[in-house]
């Protein structure tokens, strides 16, 4: 009988099983408020954005920092609001706003943080901070914006703007998460990790009422964010903001480059934009209507707009066919034979034909160096020729990226023989007459302002470059990539140098270059150019570097439909190389003059007008 | 032919089986309790062996070598010096308030180097040895006064003496004995009275007094009601009737006495607690709501092993002690807590199928003061994890974190596992 209570016991204890799996199937399937309860309970990670590096100038100056602004979020749950007229008047919103952002939060969670307001200043912050405790639920959190010291200089800056949804898919390391800023262009997108320094972590114990209980392990698992490294460029702001004075009402380019050093002086695309328009909350409607001007605002010309170089290119012709042993100071070519043509004088010598630019002197130069003397297929030997030719030429940095540190270089084209024969359609089907015009910088060869500035640099150092960098040093070390300290050989001997700077002064003295663009106490030497454009109005081209013994600046400036190179883009050279070698300008009537000069197409004004409808009803 | 061989041959593997999977699944649940997903660490870390996951794979290393130390001694050994096992276990009860130290705020522990000994723990084994000798002996009949106050005497010293040294926790554990008595023959009231009790406690807490009176009164009439014509003719029986309901509104009304005025501070809030589960969730009731909740983000199917976000974040106190079950919880879900739930009952199934095979009466009580002891703290340690018993100190056997607690149920354990491999050399009376 006694064995029979095993059963009795075994039900008292099944009985109490079975209550505990019922307690625990209503706790863990049936009542959800549990769960809940776990998602706010667990460890809130607070992500903290350091701020992004600073600009400077070679000086030191400040070009780009950041001013705090703040973030106002709110947790619909959490959020009561008991006086919604006295919530929209404290911070300045409307009744509108308010309905709709708050549902909008609650339609996304209503446990976790939505953003409510962007971008409050200081003042607006520390105005409101006080009545923030009537307000439970919402939360400051600290965000900043770039602010620009300068208008200038824009362009290679670049800009920084939320990461695009293709950017935050495609992005490698997954650093990046929606609503993150990134750098877009220039250097703020090519230094992107350097800038942007290393994001905090901070582990917060949460308990169910969202309150913060102190640091997860006392904080042991917290990351300190880490402020990005200042950049100290190499430009000078007084010249860059001259020569942006200089470049406006035109469409084009000035690079200025120190030769010895690879270091960009000054970087200007015109027509340019107010960077600092492109921060906070005015982003979205400048931006709009940057992109849609037809004069590309947004494009940074220098690294990336393509041109023929014109009569700049002879520079380089004279070199290689020196080096390639044609031509040499003493050639003399005449006219005759020629299908270019050039203006009244007669047979010139290599430093004649730089001085007055003569097309057919290097119509036959470049002949010479194709042909190379020999007889047999002509077809074979202009291969051959070419092939010659523009391994040397490539040496300058034509056909490929420069290596500049602005993340938008274009490669520009240097035409050789794969080029000619997908041009073409095969090989031996095309000889030195149908590409001769490469001879005088003209036909298929194009090329980026940076580029033209890079050669006057190779020249004025006779025959080495360092890659041109606006970035010199990073971060407290100011420590630099060692590829912008290593000089580049262009594998032109430096003896064939001294006949091309001969030629390139007497450009200036007494040669193409006109008036204007004479500096009387500073001994400049240059070339001009001239670039064909089919479209319209040529676009005035002049390189130079000075002082002519112990270079301090090259320089190249491009302007779109200025006409003849020595009229527009000598001039502006000139009073940016005066400028920054004496630190002032004596020559005040061509300053006033180029200055005001506008350049700009007519169909320029029209088309902006049909952009902006508003504006013309005002 | 050795004694060994002849060991292995009739030892219960099932049992082993059970006990083996518990002591593995529970040491699982502390190295995940302990976990740290952004510092894993591995067996070669001489870390690893402070933690205590490390630890404890130490204490399951020395829990084999007390197996194997109690399957060597000769069986008869446990019934014939269960006497001087039992003093022995009351010299240091007595002792520890002398010589012992104070671990999370109980001063119950005895330290031997870096080793820390609770003699509470393993005083419940003592006990049971004691009390089966006793009811091992013929002439003990538990349906009589004077052996129900011996039996009593043997289960109420070394209570009284772990409750002077505040481990009011595991004093109860004693209670467990009634399973262990009423199978031995203590009436059948026994056990109703004392549940009888608890149930009058709880409701004596939980609702107003008149409404007990009320259910009091409901039940004396269906009581009126079914009983035979002459009894509910006899005046007498109104007189018991109302007897009986004044005792039990005296006790109830008592309880509320007793709760303020007899228990401790910490006892009351922890009732508190459990009747009223809103009762200050961040300060007393912290660690039942964080339990509840852990529990219950684990949901149907769990969040994985070393997957749990409640028990990684430390929010649930002493979860690899006493709270060892959150873990399961939160990481193996409603599937796994009842199959941990179906598992235990089996293994308690088990070992009373086993106990009821004894020939002697000595292993058969022993048997099942055993199953009491387990059931109890099963019953305890899992109704407070959810809300359904108070917050005491009383761990899970076989899966909570420590020593003295898995060397006290392996040795409890393997006793009976060796009683019952001798079973057929033992003397039926």
């Amino acid at each position: 009988m006694l064995s029979q209570r095993r059963n009795f016991i075994f039900l008292f204890f099944g009985i109490v099983g079975l209550l505990f799996i019922g307690k625990l199937f209503y706790l863990q399937v049936i009542d959800d408020t549990y769960e809940k309860a776990a998602d706010n309970n667990a460890i809130r990670k607070i992500i903290q954005i350091p701020f992004r590096g600073e600009v400077y100038d070679r000086y030191g100056k400040l070009i780009v920092y950041n001013t705090p602004v703040y973030d106002l979020y709110m947790i619909p749950r959490k959020a009561v609001v008991k006086d919604t007229n006295h919530f929209c008047r404290v911070f300045g919103v409307t009744k509108e706003y308010f309905i709709k952002t708050t549902q909008r939060a609650r339609a996304y969670s209503r446990v976790k943080p939505s953003l409510f307001l962007k971008h409050l200043s200081k003042e607006d912050f520390a105005s409101v901070q006080d009545a923030m405790v009537d307000f439970p639920g919402f939360f400051f959190e600290t965000n900043a914006f770039r602010t620009y010291q300068s208008r200038s200089f824009s362009n290679a800056l670049g800009y920084v703007a939320e990461i695009s949804p293709n950017a935050l898919v495609d992005q490698r390391d997954d650093y990046y998460r929606q609503g993150d800023y990134v750098g877009i262009s220039g250097i703020e997108s090519f230094y992107e990790e350097t800038l942007r320094g290393q994001r905090g972590v901070k582990y917060r114990m949460v308990n169910s009422n969202g309150v913060e209980k102190g640091d997860y392990k006392n904080g042991s698992l917290n990351i300190n964010p880490v402020s990005g490294n200042n950049l100290y460029t190499s430009i000078d702001l007084a010249i860059q903001e001259y020569a942006d004075s200089l470049m406006q009402h035109k469409v084009g380019s000035l690079v200025a480059i120190e030769p010895s050093t690879g270091e960009i002086l000054a970087m200007v695309s015109a027509p340019s934009y107010d960077a600092s328009q492109l921060t906070g909350n005015n982003f979205s409607k400048y931006y709009q209507e940057l992109a849609l001007d037809p004069m590309k605002p947004l494009l940074n010309r220098p690294p990336s707009a393509y041109y023929r170089p014109g009569s700049t290119f002879k520079l380089v012709q004279a070199l290689v066919g020196q080096q390639l042993g044609f031509i040499g100071p003493g050639t003399v070519f005449s006219h005759a034979g020629a299908p270019v043509k050039c203006h009244g004088h007669g047979p010139v010598d290599l430093r004649g034909a730089i001085r007055v630019s003569c097309n057919p002197y290097f119509y036959h130069a470049f002949r010479k160096m194709i042909y190379d003397n020999t007889t047999g297929d002509t077809y074979e030997r202009s291969a051959k020729g070419l092939q010659r030719w523009s391994d040397l030429v490539a040496n300058f940095g034509f056909g490929r990226k420069l290596g500049v540190d602005l993340g938008n270089e274009k490669k520009g084209i240097l035409p050789n023989v794969e080029y000619y024969n997908s041009v073409y359609k095969g090989e031996k089907m095309w000889k030195f007459s149908n590409i001769y015009s490469i001879s005088i910088g003209e036909g298929e060869i194009v090329v980026s302002p940076l580029k033209m500035a890079n050669l006057a640099a190779i020249i004025a150092n006779r025959g080495w470059y360092i890659p041109p960098h606006v970035v010199k040093g990073v971060g407290l070390q100011k420590s630099i990539d060692p590829f912008y300290k290593t000089p580049v050989k262009v594998g032109v001997e430096s003896k064939y140098f001294n006949v091309v700077i001969d030629g390139m002064e007497d450009a200036v003295t007494h040669g193409t270059v006109e008036a204007d663009g004479r500096i009387p106490d500073i001994k400049m030497v240059g070339k001009t150019g001239t670039s064909q454009n089919q479209k319209g109005k040529d676009h005035s081209i002049f390189i130079a570097f000075a002082p002519r013994d112990n270079p301090k600046i090259a320089i190249a400036v491009f302007v779109e439909n200025a006409g003849f190179g020595g009229s527009a883009a000598a001039p502006i050279a000139s009073l940016v190389v005066e400028k920054y070698l004496k630190r002032k300008v004596d020559r005040k009537a061509v300053e006033t003059k180029f200055m005001n000069m506008n350049y700009l197409p007519n169909v320029y004004s029209v088309v902006r007008k049909k952009a902006a409808p508003d504006s013309t009803k005002k | 032919m050795t004694d060994s061989n002849h060991i292995q041959g009739r030892i219960d593997w099932i049992t082993v089986g059970f006990y083996v999977l518990f002591v593995g699944l529970g040491w699982l649940n502390i190295y995940s309790a302990v976990y740290s997903p952004d510092a894993p660490l591995a067996f070669s870390d001489a870390a690893f062996y402070n933690s205590n996951a490390g630890k404890q794979l130490v204490w399951i290393g020395t829990s084999f070598v007390l197996i194997v130390c109690i399957l060597v001694i000769d069986f008869r050994f446990f019934e014939s010096f269960a006497l001087f096992i039992y003093l022995g276990l009351l010299l240091l009860l007595i002792a520890v308030p002398f010589l012992g130290v104070t671990i999370n705020g109980s001063h119950s522990w005895f330290k031997f180097g870096s080793v820390t000994i609770q003699p509470a723990e393993f005083a419940k084994t003592a006990t049971a040895l004691l009390l089966a000798k006793y009811l091992n002996d013929p002439l003990v009949n538990l349906t009589k006064f004077p052996f129900q106050w011996k039996a009593a005497l043997i289960i109420g010293i070394p209570m009284v003496l772990i409750i002077g040294s505040n481990e009011t926790g595991s004093a109860l554990v004693f209670a467990s004995f009634m399973i262990l008595l009423y199978r031995e023959g203590l009436p059948g009231a026994y056990p109703a009275l004392f549940i009888g009790g608890i149930v009058l406690f709880v409701s004596a807490l939980l609702v107003k007094a008149w409404v007990i009176f009320l259910v009091l009164l409901l039940m004396a009439g269906l009581l009126v009601l079914f009983m035979p014509i002459y009894m509910q003719r006899d005046p007498k029986t109104y007189l018991r009737l109302s007897g009986g309901i004044a005792g039990i509104m005296t006790l109830a009304l008592l309880v509320d006495w007793v709760v303020n005025n007899v228990l401790k501070e910490h006892q009351r809030n922890r009732i508190r607690v459990l009747i009223d589960p809103g009762f200050d969730p961040r300060g007393l009731g912290y660690q039942v709501t964080q339990s509840k909740i852990a529990i219950g983000s684990g949901g149907f199917w769990g969040k994985g092993f070393l997957g749990g976000t409640q028990t990684k974040f430390d929010f649930v106190p002493e979860q690899s002690t006493d709270m060892v079950f959150c873990t399961i919880g939160e990481e193996h879900g409603f599937v796994g807590v009842m199959l941990m739930i179906l598992f235990f009952l089996g293994f308690l199934w088990r070992l009373m199928y086993l106990a009821d095979l004894q020939r002697s009466r000595f292993a058969r009580a022993y048997g099942f003061g055993l199953v009491g002891i387990l059931f109890f703290h099963f019953l305890v340690n899992i109704g407070m994890t959810i809300g359904l018993m108070p917050i005491m100190g009383i761990p899970l056997p076989f899966f909570s974190y420590g020593g003295s607690s898995l060397w006290s149920f392996t040795i409890l354990l393997f006793i009976f596992l060796k009683l019952d491999s001798h079973r057929s050399d033992m003397l039926s009376r």
